[in-house]
């Protein structure tokens, strides 16, 4: 119980986090392999992350240090809501620092700062199956990767390239993991998708459509390419205006009306870190605690 | 300089304060009481109960009042709070022939044992408005005849014993549950009429539509209607026999379709069937016709490719809960794929241009 009394810690029943371990544990030995569970329903909509949030709830214990995440930033709305309910049904530690963070839920970005076997990287994922806008039935999609029938995806990466003359894909970007099942990493733009090899583990929630699969640590992660169109994990041609990095993913922002662009992290914590170190970029200024 | 918005948290409580001065309303009106929005708004409870697939009319009436009368956000309301609930065991199936009935019509013959009760329904309402009503709710009681007390046979069971109506197999197998595990296809009947019940009224109402019109016809003759209450029994171990905990209002509703026949069967009716929590017969007359359309398969029939006979189709997208969550979720912030997206084009009408240029030359 919590401070508040009303809701076992973390709001799920014991149960039902148990149920939910199995599934994850299932989808760690079977990487990319998509685990179906009973999900519930949660007090927030489907489609707003009731994934991320059970199986975060399920992973989560006392000690554990929490970030949240959506579009790498923690101060989005929806970022904040799900921190929020976290600190009031398990009362657990916050963090925006990357590097303090025990179990991490993102939405849209895998942070900049490599993670480490001691993380938990969980995303929220609102279609899991890299087949569906090729196949939408999931009778068939489930015979496919069971088949190891992946010619469908390929046939389709062929005819971007023929119709655009490259893959015309640029987020929820296709991986086969371990030369075995082909995963949707969730809708992170494909310059994150190389991170993916990592030391964290990283745990994927669809809880609308009941899924959980799961990447072990240093699993092998492929994007999918062809030989004479190699994947490109391509981002915008800038550096970030406020902290100068150029290795960064960034956002495009609107300043004026006469549509000039800046481009920032979309890593807030990351770029307010290198800023907090001295590095600073055409627009920002040194970084002090009041300007965050 | 460029400062990044900030202040998601101030927003949200700001938001939610606002929600909660907009949810009253005008101070100078009364505030609505949860026993006014029960007994006077029951249709509007009975399809929260339904949806919510909780029998709770308070609870109900309480999560209206906290959504402002948006029924599926007061339907999202009662499911996120069922699934707190711990469950203690399953009731016995009930006996809806001992309904005790408030309404029960068939449409396929003129009388029958226990005959034709109109009940409490708008069917033959002129449809005008009460401008009485606006002034001040006079309510009138309305005229009394005593219960007779006896059972009301199924009318189906009268065409059963002719043989003439295909037969429903009883079995106790336990179904599966879907609040409890995921959905999987192909999913058997119990499975699917549980997805029916909780499914959205609007959506359910379409596909049944859907299959008058013409995509997977099946005529449908209303068989039986009945609206009523029923006892929910429980057996409890410690007593070793059940006791009853409780009544609840049903809706059921039994449609006799297009008979079947075969070299080797003749001719039979086929059957479909709604049940459905509280007063709700638009959505139980709904159900039981995308059920039978839903049959297809262990009927015999032709998959003629109707939305109304695609399993997958009817069950992943019955649930109003799970299609307003996705289908609202694209108001959140999708920046970082946009930018993804926009850099792609970029590119693409950058190799575009470049290639019309040198073709030019």
């Amino acid at each position: 119980m919590t401070q508040n009394g009303q809701y076992n810690f973390a709001y799920l029943d014991e149960q039902t986090k148990r149920m939910i371990r199995r599934a994850i544990l299932k989808g760690l030995a079977v990487p990319g392999y998509q685990v179906p569970f009973a999900s519930r329903e949660m007090p927030m909509p489907y489609g707003w992350g009731t994934g991320g949030v059970q199986v975060s709830a399920a992973c989560l214990t006392a000690d554990d240090t929490f970030k949240v995440i959506d579009q790498g930033a923690d101060d989005t709305t929806n970022a904040v809501s799900i921190r929020k309910f976290f600190e009031r049904t398990a009362d657990v530690a916050v963090t925006e620092r990357t590097s303090d963070a025990s179990v991490i839920q993102t939405r849209h970005r895998i942070p900049e700062e490599p993670l480490s076997e001691d993380q938990i990287l969980v995303y929220q994922v609102p279609i899991p199956e890299p087949l569906r806008f090729l196949e939408p039935r999931e009778t068939e999609t489930r015979k496919m990767h069971a088949l190891e029938e992946y010619g469908l995806m390929h046939v389709k990466l062929y005819e971007d390239i023929a119709r655009h003359g490259n893959i015309a894909t640029s987020y929820a970007y296709p991986v086969k993991v371990e030369g075995r099942y082909v995963m949707d990493p969730s809708p992170i733009p494909k310059f994150d998708n190389p991170k993916m090899e990592m030391a964290a583990i990283q745990l994927f929630g669809a809880g609308r459509e009941q899924r959980i699969y799961a990447l072990p640590p240093y699993t092998q992660v492929v994007s999918l390419d062809f030989e004479d169109h190699p994947f490109d994990p391509s981002k915008a041609d800038h550096l970030c205006a406020l902290c100068g990095a150029e290795h960064t993913y960034l956002d495009e922002v609107i300043v004026d009306d006469d549509g000039t662009r800046m481009y920032v992290c979309s890593d807030t914590d990351y770029c307010a870190t290198r800023r907090a170190e001295g590095h600073t970029g055409t627009m920002g200024t040194p970084f002090t605690e009041d300007a965050a | 300089m460029y400062v990044a918005v900030k202040g998601g948290e101030r927003a949200i409580d700001n938001a939610h304060a606002w929600l909660a001065e907009e949810r009253r309303g005008d101070l100078g009106v009364a505030e609505m009481s949860l026993e006014q929005i029960r007994e006077q708004l029951s249709l509007a409870v009975n399809r929260v109960m339904a949806e919510g697939s909780l029998y709770d009319a308070d609870l109900a009436a309480l999560a209206i009042k906290q959504s402002r009368g948006d029924l599926i956000e007061a339907i999202f309301l009662i499911r996120a709070y069922r699934t707190t609930l711990p469950r203690f065991g399953a009731s016995l199936p009930v006996e809806t022939e001992e309904m005790a009935c408030d309404r029960r019509i068939s449409a396929t013959f003129k009388d029958l044992p226990g005959g034709q009760i109109l009940g409490p329904t708008f069917d033959y309402t002129h449809r005008l408005l009460d401008f009485k009503l606006a002034a001040e709710g006079q309510g009138g009681a309305a005229a009394e005849a005593p219960a007779s007390g006896a059972p009301l046979p199924h009318v189906t069971e009268f065409l059963n014993k002719e043989g003439l109506i295909q037969q429903e197999v009883a079995s106790d197998e336990t179904p599966p549950d879907l609040t409890r595990e995921p959905l999987e296809f192909p999913a058997n009947r119990p499975l699917r009429l549980q997805s029916l019940t909780r499914g959205d009224e609007g959506f359910v109402l379409s596909m049944a539509y859907s299959t008058q019109r013409g995509y997977a016809r099946n005529h449908a003759f209303v068989g039986e209607l009945r609206i009523g209450r029923c006892a929910v029994e429980m057996e409890v171990p410690e007593l070793g026999f059940a006791v009853e905990i409780g009544e609840i209002e049903l809706t059921e509703c039994e449609t006799v379709n297009q008979f079947q026949g075969s070299k080797t069967e003749p001719a039979q009716f086929t059957r479909g069937y709604g049940l459905v929590f509280g007063q709700a017969e638009r959505k139980a007359i709904s159900m039981a016709l995308v059920d039978r359309a839903l049959r297809w398969e262990e009927l015999g029939e032709d998959n003629v490719g109707s939305p109304a006979q695609d399993e997958e189709f009817v069950l992943s997208h019955a649930d109003n809960i799970q299609a307003t969550g996705f289908l609202e979720h694209i108001k959140l912030p999708h920046y970082v794929d946009f930018q993804s997206e926009l850099e792609l084009v970029r590119k693409l009408r950058a190799e575009a241009t470049e290639a019309m240029s040198e073709a030019a030359e």
